[in-house]
């Protein structure tokens, strides 16, 4: 385990009425910053769309998006400190940490690139840049970054939305893309998006600057 | 002219008397142009059952997390079981809108459903037989007043033989006192009304009495701790000092933990944290005060005596191990010497909840961290991180260890395996 990792998982804050000493209950998985840890299946929030992430807090505090540690967690919090929570995470931008090694297969991740920038029209598949932001750094207001998430989670997070453990507000767009890639596919995305260089500006796009090929009920 | 002159002068001087007065008024607040509500007997009444039905913390177990208020179907799991909660919203099919007032009452008071169903304890009705009929009609006045809601009650999957309902006639024979609350003549009101909250609606004892094996809890040992069926979160003793006892807690951390969810001594976490979040930050200033008063006045049991220096022996390896996860992942928060930052951070040095014997709440804590519930008082709390992903079941048993043994506190040491065991169940 890199040493700087670690160390940017131990709690520390300047002073103890502020929401930086507040969000320290979340720091050893998400990294002081909120731009994640060397474990695989946590992701980076920061920078990540406010609104975003407030769905996400709210959905694990109802129990409809499951994960027990942070259902657990968020269990007893009203819904303006959940906004505070996430606006603060949404405005952080902290380095990337080091990307993961590329895997060795190039037809993998060729076949990843064609769905993430070009999509697969023969099968329905729009390319997740159409959504996610040119830079992949995700669209205002619900619309999460993918860049600088490890390849875990993404396979993870796409596996429970296949088997629709994990869902979004009504139309639930990511569930119809979803139901059109394959494991495989699956897999490829996931090892190119985890490999791909941060932009200078992490920032997310502005909310609906492109039409979006499908409609999402989190951008509503 | 003179005549008309000292008409004016009186005049004036008349008119300067009413706005000295008007502004002069002593006792007066400022105005805010909001007229004060005008709330009628009705409305009065029904606020006062959902008060009621707030101290009784009917929402907890009769709502699902997304579900509408009061419609149940929520999964109860029991060591016989999953129970499924009922429907208690007035809808005429599937919830109780064709209960009766009196219906209502004999079904809290006595544990019997209106089809004559005897009730399984899981409901609480062995405390709220103790809740007065003026207050049982208020709750089922506010019931009656929220929006029905059309859900099937969905059938308990209960093993055999605790799907009989006929053996409930034998638990309540052990266990069931049926009876509302009667005052002590030789305490205060604010004794009574205190010890009526927790005893009653408040039905503290449903936790914080050990639960055996036939999932009753003994009149004699009430209040003196145990696990929580199920939950895996140990209920402390609200009697003995060396748990929750409260005795020699000040009222106000007793109010301050009930209420607001931290204090300058402990913080809620878990089932607790439930209990504060949707029940007790909505009780009144003087009703908490009640509930402090009376639980700080629980007779003190100290059955269980200090742990022998012989039992609180700790290796010195393990010792330092324990000192050097403390000083990196704890000392930020709980400070140096543990006496934490409080009511932020909580202390660990002289903490019952550290030092009592059933390690299980510390081990929980560190495996999962937790958030204290945002209230009313504490809208926006602290929270501890999760480090079961980060420390290993001997770093684990080694800081709880070190905190249970350091600055003078009387624990004893915890094993690997004990956290190892609690490592396995998810985390609620």
């Amino acid at each position: 385990m890199p040493a700087l990792a670690q160390n940017e998982a131990v709690p520390a804050f300047k002073t103890v009425d502020s929401i930086e000493a507040r969000v320290q209950g979340c720091v050893t998985c998400h990294g002081q910053s909120g731009q994640g840890t060397n474990n695989g299946y946590f992701p980076r929030i920061a920078g990540k769309p406010a609104g975003y992430l407030y769905n996400q807090l709210v959905a694990f505090r109802d129990g409809t998006r499951q994960y027990p540690p942070m259902n657990y967690l968020v269990a007893y919090l009203p819904n303006a400190y959940l906004r505070e929570m996430a606006e603060y995470f949404a405005k952080l931008r902290p380095p990337f940490s080091a990307k993961e090694p590329a895997p060795a297969d190039a037809a993998i991740l060729e076949r990843g690139k064609v769905i993430a920038t070009t999509g697969d029209p023969g099968k329905g598949i729009p390319p997740c840049i159409a959504c996610h932001g040119a830079r992949l750094t995700g669209m205002n207001p619900g619309i999460p970054g993918l860049v600088g998430l490890h390849a875990a989670y993404i396979t993870a997070q796409l596996t429970r939305w296949r088997v629709g453990s994990r869902h979004a507000d009504d139309p639930d767009c990511m569930k119809r893309v979803v139901s059109r890639l394959s494991e495989a596919d699956i897999a490829a995305v996931a090892a190119w998006l985890a490999v791909q260089d941060p932009p200078s500006d992490s920032s997310p796009e502005s909310s609906n600057l492109v039409r979006m090929p499908l409609a999402c009920g989190s951008q509503s | 002219m003179t005549g008309a002159r000292i008409v004016i002068a009186v005049v004036v001087l008349a008119a300067a008397a009413v706005v000295a007065w008007i502004l002069l008024r002593p006792g007066e607040l400022p105005r805010t142009g909001v007229p004060a509500p005008v709330t009628n007997a009705t409305t009065q009444y029904l606020s006062r059952g959902e008060y009621l039905a707030r101290a009784g913390d009917c929402v907890a177990c009769h709502t699902t997390p997304t579900g509408k208020p009061f419609a149940g179907g929520r999964a109860m799991p029991t060591p016989f079981g999953n129970l499924y909660v009922p429907n208690i919203t007035p809808d005429d099919e599937t919830g109780i809108g064709k209960w009766t007032a009196d219906e209502f009452y004999r079904m809290m008071h006595t544990g019997i459903s209106r089809d004559g169903a005897l009730l399984y304890p899981a409901m609480p009705f062995a405390s709220y037989t103790k809740v007065t009929r003026e207050d049982c009609d208020a709750i089922y006045a506010y019931l009656m007043s929220v929006p029905p809601v059309h859900q099937k009650n969905r059938p308990h999957e209960l093993r055999f033989p605790f799907n009989k309902r006929e053996l409930l006639v034998g638990w309540r024979a052990l266990y069931f006192n049926e009876g509302e609350y009667v005052p002590d003549s030789s305490q205060s009101a604010q004794w009574n009304r205190g010890a009526y909250l927790v005893e009653g609606l408040g039905h503290c004892a449903m936790c914080h009495t050990a639960i055996n094996r036939l999932g009753g809890s003994s009149e004699s040992q009430a209040f003196e701790g145990g696990m929580i069926p199920n939950q895996n979160w140990y209920a402390p003793s609200l009697t003995s000092n060396r748990e929750a006892g409260l005795a020699d807690w000040s009222e106000k951390d007793i109010v301050d933990l009930l209420q607001v969810g931290v204090s300058k001594r402990a913080t809620v976490y878990g089932p607790m944290a439930e209990v504060v979040y949707n029940s007790l930050q909505y009780l009144t200033d003087e009703d908490v005060a009640a509930m402090a008063v009376y639980l700080k006045s629980l007779p003190k049991r100290d059955a269980e005596p200090q742990p022998t220096s012989q039992a609180r022996l700790v290796g010195p390896e393990i010792l330092e191990t324990g000192r050097k996860v403390y000083e990196t992942q704890c000392a930020m928060c709980h400070g140096a010497e543990g006496k934490g930052n409080p009511p932020q951070f909580p202390p660990l040095a002289g903490n019952q909840s550290i030092t009592m014997s059933s390690p299980v709440n510390s081990i929980r804590m560190v495996l999962n961290g937790g958030y204290s519930p945002g209230t009313r008082k504490n809208p926006r709390p602290h929270g501890m991180p999760p480090f079961a992903h980060i420390l290993n079941d001997a770093q684990v048993a080694a800081v709880i260890t070190y905190i249970r043994v350091a600055w003078n506190n009387t624990g004893t040491p915890v094993m690997p395996a004990q956290s190892s065991e609690l490592r396995t169940l998810l985390p609620e």
